[in-house]
């Protein structure tokens, strides 16, 4: 039993074999548009990995490729070991996608749209799965009324019960809370951890920073067709998240007294301010130093604030910083 | 092959066409049964007999083509133009089926439910005239080759067509003229002597005079030539769909 036990350990999370590994991808549009320029990207099996990026990015275009609704000009992806054009049989087996729009067939039940969905990727009828999926979706109730009754919040939970329909290993899910309320939003949080844990590799684009915070274990930043980093979330906000704290003075300063002038600490132009710059993570802040510091200098503040930078914050000074 | 996916496309067409019987079989047998009224019946028994066949059976197998024919093309064409509109096509173009597979998923739907209307037709028709068909198997072979070919011609529209306007134009100002002066009504051998070579290079004759030619043995053109021609614009169209699938035109950016 104890053998056993230890043969069915989940592999350790930072040896992860890369599941879908998209290389040299580039496309440009009819109109002479190029939405993705030399696209390289891994994604590793059983991860969140958020895709993040301004409007027109190219992260639709990045997904609709590996998903076979778009071609590529140049480059390829392999997808769980297969090439999703030489092989793409295998490839999209795999791949389970909720597009950005809520295209569905409107006169359709949503039993019916959903048993169209499985079959159309080659699984065998099973009844019994796809209830499972719509009362995981609070969709049970309504599997008998046509599409076109449902709100949007219900349509879009259609459009995740097609997409894992046929029990995808990788899931696309571009843009899934756009437009969706907050209640659906946490449902659809809690659905994407379980799939995770059931061993489903995740990729959502999203304009919500707070929702690629709370999900992803790794991020990617696309802007202008260009992947313009990959990091892993914790490491991303470390390196790149800071804490501030900003002392407004009483009076004035010319110039930091020579003592205390470290590459933390900085005199705002005016001399009013005092920014004191520390790391988020270490234990040590030296604020209470400081401090104790600056009353021996006899430099008295009146108010102060701490800050921290938010992945928001970081993706906009990214994106910004390559415009 | 994905014959799951060939199935849910066929089921998916079928139940469309049972969602609107209506529109799709009763409406199609309620103007062919109009026709057998005004032409078969009320004009028919005034008119002469042509090639020893009463005028009202003359009309018979000619009526069920060109039910075939724009029932064929219109089907099959928003079969496949609604997904491209509505943006449903996403889910058959990153699925696990083949260019091969979807058409005979759609195209076989198409040409199902043009047989069923054909076979409808012929027994409205029977409740009209009396008629007989001399090669029973010969009038199936060219219903379903008919259906088929004009199912894969009505694809090729639906692909092409990027609006609703288009969607209709080619059945409303190719095909219909065609069919109608294609020797439905009249045997092409009525007409003067260019005009019936003009004829000739209409498909729909070769179609109408093989299917007449099934019923009673009696024929515009040659069924051999019937049989190839119609063969010949089925490859046509296959081709077409072929490169429609190796470009992705108008399905894939």
């Amino acid at each position: 039993m104890k053998l056993l036990d230890s043969l069915e350990m989940p592999r350790p999370a930072g040896a992860a074999d890369p599941i879908i590994t998209v290389s040299g991808l580039t496309k440009t549009y009819a109109s002479g548009f190029q939405a993705l320029k030399k696209v390289d990207l891994e994604i590793r099996k059983g991860e969140i990995f958020a895709l993040l990026g301004p409007n027109g990015a190219g992260k639709t275009t990045l997904i609709s490729i590996v998903c076979g609704i778009v071609n590529p000009s140049t480059g390829t992806v392999i997808a769980d070991g297969h090439d999703i054009i030489r092989d793409f049989r295998p490839a999209r087996t795999k791949i389970g996608l909720v597009p950005q729009e809520l295209t569905t067939d409107a006169f359709e039940s949503v039993w019916a749209t959903v048993k169209f969905s499985r079959g159309l990727f080659g699984k065998p009828p099973n009844p019994a799965y796809l209830e499972k999926i719509l009362k995981d979706l609070s969709l049970w109730e309504k599997r008998d009324s046509k599409i076109m009754t449902l709100s949007g919040g219900m349509k879009r939970r259609v459009m995740i019960a097609k997409a894992l329909s046929h029990e995808p290993t990788i899931l696309f899910l571009d843009e899934p809370t756009a437009g969706v309320d907050v209640e659906l939003r946490r449902d659809m949080w809690e659905m994407v951890r379980r799939l995770r844990e059931n061993g489903v590799t995740i990729i959502l684009t999203t304009h919500y920073i707070e929702e690629a915070e709370e999900m992803a274990d790794r991020i990617g930043v696309i802007n202008k067709g260009e992947i313009v980093l990959v990091e892993d979330k914790h490491v991303l906000m470390q390196k790149l998240g800071k804490k501030q704290l900003t002392l407004q003075l009483q009076e004035p300063l010319a110039s930091l007294p020579p003592e205390l002038q470290s590459e933390n600490l900085q005199l705002s132009e005016d001399g009013a301010e005092l920014v004191y710059t520390f790391d988020t993570q270490s234990r040590e802040t030296g604020i209470a130093g400081l401090l104790r510091r600056l009353s021996e200098h006899g430099i008295d503040f009146k108010d102060l604030q701490t800050s921290e930078s938010s992945l928001e914050e970081i993706f906009v000074s990214l994106v910004r910083g390559r415009a | 092959m994905n014959f799951y996916g060939i199935k849910a496309i066929y089921l998916f067409e079928m139940a469309r066409t049972w969602r609107t019987i209506m529109q799709s079989i009763a409406s199609p047998v309620l103007s062919t049964s109009l026709y057998f009224i005004v032409f078969g019946s009320a004009i028919g028994s005034r008119m002469a007999s042509i090639d020893g066949v009463s005028y009202g059976a003359f009309i018979v197998p000619g009526l069920i083509m060109l039910s075939i024919l724009t029932e064929s093309i219109s089907n099959a064409s928003f079969g496949i133009y609604m997904p491209k509109f509505t943006g449903t096509i996403y889910e058959v173009l990153s699925a696990p089926i083949s260019a091969v597979e979807t058409v005979i998923g759609y195209v076989g739907a198409a040409a199902t439910k043009s047989i069923i209307i054909g076979t409808i037709i012929l027994i409205t028709a029977r409740l009209f005239v009396d008629f007989s068909i001399e090669h029973p198997l010969w009038m199936i072979a060219f219903l379903v080759l008919t259906s088929v070919t004009f199912s894969l011609f009505g694809f090729i529209i639906g692909i092409w067509a990027d609006s609703f306007q288009k969607l209709q134009i080619v059945p409303l100002m190719i095909v219909t003229p065609l069919a109608f002066l294609g020797g439905s009504f009249y045997s092409i051998n009525m007409l003067p002597p260019f005009w019936q070579n003009v004829a000739l290079f209409n498909p729909v004759v070769y179609l109408v005079s093989g299917f007449r030619w099934s019923f009673y043995g009696v024929a515009d053109v040659g069924v051999g030539i019937s049989l190839g021609m119609t063969l010949v614009f089925m490859l046509i169209c296959l081709a077409a769909i072929g490169w429609i699938f190796r470009t992705g035109y108008r399905i894939k950016a």
